[in-house]
């Protein structure tokens, strides 16, 4: 067994540098990296870019790097949810890559996969395929996309062994599992993680191969974004 | 009398068929799983991970793993399944999702769809959107007629930046149901108590009206 486990967020992030490139996985605030996007903040890394699904809500996820202007540029699908990133994009000081979410997730698994580029339907005619190969397939046109390049994926999982093996919960998966292998270094963090045995091979999603630090995140807040119930007589 | 967003959920319902995988967009979108028929069986996508879909939870019973692509917190219901994004972009890409069902700013009538960005305004991003028009073979737009401005959103031309082009088939409104035809709004079906007139002034782009057009039945 190749041991991956480290004792702690500071140790996962050790080699994480300015300018760098950064994977992060999440869908709003659901299964975000919560300790490592914390230590990002701690680190006080300037000038990074973020490949992340979504931009966090202004004080939390990824607003708090917003906050303290850390990001020099956001690549994501959807950023609806956080002023602060509207008002940094629209006066031009956060430069900003909007792309379609399906693209988003396959230049994650192509980066993971050894894939360098791609055709997808998404976006041809549109913005989004400007300055991009167009080529037609099957009668439908389409355009190249590539594979992402990053330094590190900071990925969340539920479970996790110390071989790296991951499981995730629910739909706090997303881009999680696309992520891990993608960068030059994947740093899971996970709420239980146990010794190598426990888990069933048979239920493992992501394989320790795709991941080379693991470590137990010290806490998770787990913040609900919009809070939808139902009353019990409906 | 226009119909109301629940009523425009309401009509959309009936689109629904046994055995639909059906993925809806948010706003009125959200709203048509409260209308399908419970005789029939459907299951919702949510891009975001999770087939099988199911209602809000009730109070205390919300998780914070278990969220829709609006990011409500949501139930699963059983025969359900969960996975990652990649897998359900295949489910969108892949055309195994058999009705797309989603809002939008503006419509012109060669199916073209604007819906995610205001230069200059408001800046949301495409999230999904742009995966479902581009590959979706069923698209159903849900949308008020008119804009707050009270200006049409069914043109000639969209003027937004572009969703995706050529895509829409159906357009279900507060005032009526209209199919992209031949490159034109062909009117199907008028809400109770609207007019031709009314859907003709709220039309910016080409109406075809032919014969008698039935009121929507909801």
């Amino acid at each position: 067994m190749i041991n991956k486990t480290v004792s702690n967020v500071s140790e996962a992030c050790k080699g994480v540098k300015d300018g760098m490139t950064f994977m992060l996985g999440g869908f709003g605030l659901s299964g975000i990296p919560e300790n490592a996007i914390a230590e990002l903040v701690a680190l006080n890394v300037k000038n990074v870019t973020c490949i992340s699904n979504n931009a966090g809500v202004d004080d939390f996820g990824l607003g708090l790097l917003l906050q303290k202007r850390q990001i020099k540029k956001m690549i994501s699908s959807y950023v609806g949810e956080n002023a602060e990133f509207e008002r940094q994009m629209l006066s031009g000081e956060l430069e900003v890559e909007l792309i379609p979410q399906g693209t988003l997730a396959q230049r994650c698994k192509a980066a993971q996969s050894g894939i360098p580029a791609f055709y997808t339907p998404a976006g041809y005619g549109t913005e989004v395929a400007e300055g991009k190969e167009s080529r037609e397939f099957n009668g439908k046109m389409h355009i190249m996309e590539k594979a992402f390049k990053a330094d590190f994926a900071f990925v969340k999982a539920w479970k996790g062994d110390e071989a790296g093996n991951l499981i995730f919960k629910g739909t706090a998966r997303n881009f999680n599992p696309n992520m891990c292998g993608a960068a030059n270094i994947t740093v899971a963090e996970v709420e239980e993680l146990v010794p190598v045995g426990t888990l069933d091979p048979n239920h493992i999603h992501i394989p320790g191969i795709f991941v080379q630090r693991i470590f137990k995140g010290a806490r998770y807040e787990k913040r609900i974004e919009q809070l939808t119930v139902r009353k019990r007589d409906q | 009398m226009s119909l109301s967003k629940e009523q425009i959920a309401q009509r959309i319902a009936k689109e629904v068929k046994n055995g639909y995988y059906v993925n809806l967009g948010i706003g009125i979108p959200t709203l048509v799983a409260n209308f399908v028929r419970n005789d029939i069986e459907v299951e919702f996508q949510s891009e975001n991970g999770v087939l099988g879909m199911g209602p809000f939870p009730y109070e205390g019973e919300e998780d914070p793993d278990l969220i829709n692509a609006g990011k409500q917190t949501i139930t699963a219901l059983p025969g359900a399944s969960f996975f990652d994004s990649a897998t359900s972009f295949s489910m969108i890409r892949g055309q195994h999702v058999d009705l797309t069902i989603l809002g939008a700013m503006e419509v012109a009538q060669n199916g073209d769809i604007a819906n995610w960005k205001i230069p200059g305004k408001m800046v949301k991003g495409m999230g999904g959107a742009m995966d479902l028009v581009a590959s979706a073979e069923n698209i159903i737009v849900a949308m008020m007629h008119t804009n707050r401005a009270g200006e049409s959103k069914l043109l000639k031309k969209c003027r937004l930046p572009l969703t995706g082009v050529n895509c829409v088939k159906k357009i279900v409104t507060n005032l009526a149901v209209l199919e992209i035809v031949d490159g034109k709004f062909k009117l199907l079906e008028k809400a109770p108590g609207v007019s031709i007139e009314d859907i003709k002034t709220a039309t910016e782009g080409d109406l075809i009206v032919e014969g008698n057009i039935p009121e929507m039945n909801l």
